[in-house]
């Protein structure tokens, strides 16, 4: 449940927690049983729709709450696509799906929170994992390959090329069903 | 555009003989899915933009779900073709909004949609009208599994499908009901309900998602969390909290009718009344005269085929619907008068309350 308390103006001293100015309006919500707080300024918290308490969800602003503020961004970079921790702060979302590599220690205490666990227990896209196990053999044999045509073993070239030949046809799609 | 010609088809939320569910209008599921080792759409250059929007393209037109599908990009689209898309829950706000890059795909039936370069690359949609569960989930896992034959989803063994938001992680998965509740929220009980159904991890939006108001006493009722639990089981947790929902409005309405029928009658009668007669109406006073004759159809004022009448006139009585079928642009006032104008010309033909034949009545 959101409920937003609009009484302690002046008294409070607390600070928004997405924008540090003066926080007028504080909001908890209990997600599997754990209570979060959320305190926030006035145009924050007009921005982000909390004012409307029918139809608001803290997911956002708790993600970005339980970054904790006074641990100082690492300097991390995203190799793949040059996202920061900074980033992150300020848009809630990752760069790419290998940032939840690289930024692993930002992610798991999350979690926590978040969700009704920290282990996916759901689908399993095999048929796309499937074809990534093959292209990382196929990688590997291509690299084989030219070793063996490079040190002149030919007889090893030709099996590894046969090789390669079924792995290539492991790749056809199967029909759609 | 053929924006005309899908408002003209017969779609499975506006034409479905199926809706014969009292209180659950609408059952929805959507998946979240994003490629390997391709930056998320929001962090993305727009030429990576343009490349993901292909390939997504080119896999989801490939699926069976997709035959005979409307294919659009958003960049194409005019403001008012995109606010009717949105009417028929069928983009979202944000994907309407967005930046060059974005499409996005909708099935004939318009029972499945794909927004491309929205907060993930794909954002999978399935719609069905009533409360279906189970069928939705099985129809929208094939035609992910569809799309998989050709798409590299990022996924990871323990964090599951991996999403621009965390939020979003493990399943991608968010599950929702649009559920008529008027007993609830005459009797005051909906801020109870909001509560408990907080506490069992569940969220309790408006007609339109986040932000939106609930005119009409319509709310939208979905799961909050996506990672660690399996999607049958996060199904069945909504399932079962949405049933006992059912069963507090039920009890809820048994009551209103035990305490004070006349006062329910009353209320229908009127909005009735007004549905003939006005000739202003605002989109939140009709989404509330239409919430009450279609308490009235399940109370057995009126017959039972004109639920989807009434599930059909809350998209239709929506901003962008009436300006479509006015073919103008219109001030907000007037708006108001085309609306009034639409609705009395509907209910000309409306039979009359009859609450002797109430089948639920206790009086």
């Amino acid at each position: 449940m959101v409920r937003a308390d609009f009484s302690h103006t002046m008294a409070n001293p607390l600070k928004c927690d997405l924008c540090s100015k003066p926080a007028t309006v504080h909001l908890t919500q209990i997600v599997n049983n754990k209570v979060h707080k959320v305190d926030l300024c006035e145009s924050c918290a007009q921005a982000k729709g909390v004012t409307d308490p029918s139809g608001f969800s803290l997911a956002d602003l708790l993600l970005k709450a339980s970054i904790n503020p006074e641990q100082p961004a690492t300097g991390v970079r995203c190799e793949h696509c040059g996202f920061t921790q900074n980033d992150f702060k300020k848009h809630g979302r990752f760069g790419c799906p290998v940032c939840y590599e690289t930024f692993r220690g930002l992610v798991e205490p999350m979690l926590e929170n978040m969700h009704h666990g920290t282990t996916h227990a759901g689908k399993v896209p095999h048929r796309a994992l499937e074809r990534k196990t093959l292209y990382d053999r196929l990688t590997k044999l291509e690299l084989d390959l030219t070793e063996a045509i490079k040190s002149e073993r030919y007889e090893d070239a030709a099996r590894t090329r046969d090789e390669i030949n079924q792995v290539k046809q492991a790749f056809q799609p199967k029909p759609a069903r | 555009m053929t924006i005309s010609s899908l408002i003209d088809s017969p779609s499975e939320l506006t034409d479905s003989s199926s809706s014969k569910s009292a209180i659950v209008l609408m059952t929805r599921i959507r998946l979240a899915r994003n490629l390997a080792g391709q930056s998320f759409p929001g962090w993305a250059k727009p030429p990576q933009r343009e490349e993901i929007l292909e390939s997504c393209r080119a896999a989801v037109t490939a699926a069976p779900q997709m035959k005979r599908c409307f294919n659009l990009s958003v960049g194409d689209l005019s403001e008012l073709e995109k606010q009717i898309l949105v009417e028929r829950h069928l983009i979202s706000r944000e994907l309407s909004g967005s930046k060059a890059g974005a499409g996005v795909i909708i099935s004939k039936d318009q029972a499945f949609s794909v927004m491309m370069n929205e907060e993930d690359h794909l954002r999978i949609q399935v719609l069905r009208s009533g409360f279906q569960l189970k069928k939705a989930w099985n129809s929208i896992n094939d035609f992910d599994s569809a799309i998989e034959e050709h798409l590299d989803f990022a996924f990871s063994p323990t964090l599951g499908y991996l999403t621009a938001c965390p939020t979003n992680l493990g399943t991608g998965m968010r599950a929702s009901a649009m559920m008529h509740l008027p007993a609830l929220v005459i009797s005051s009980q909906m801020e109870k309900v909001v509560r408990a159904v907080n506490q069992l991890g569940m969220v309790v939006r408006g007609l339109f998602g986040e932000g939106s108001d609930a005119s009409g006493s319509i709310f939208q009722i979905s799961n909050q969390t996506t990672l660690g639990e399996s999607e049958d089981e996060i199904i069945k947790r909504l399932g079962s909290v949405l049933q006992s929902i059912i069963e507090h409005e039920m009890n809820a309405r048994e009551k209103l009718i035990e305490a004070d029928a006349g006062k329910v009658y009353d209320k229908v009668g009127r909005a009735y009344g007004i549905l003939q007669n006005s000739h202003l109406l605002s989109s939140s006073e009709a989404m509330n005269l239409l919430s009450l004759i279609r308490l009235g159809i399940d109370l057995g004022a009126f017959p039972d085929a004109n639920r989807s009448a009434i599930d059909r006139l809350f998209i239709e009585a929506q901003p962008g619907h009436l300006q479509h079928a006015q073919k103008g642009e219109f001030e907000p006032t007037q708006r108001d008068v085309l609306r009034a104008s639409r609705l009395r010309s509907e209910f000309a033909n409306f039979a009359r309350p009859d609450f002797n034949s109430n089948p639920n009545g206790k009086n």
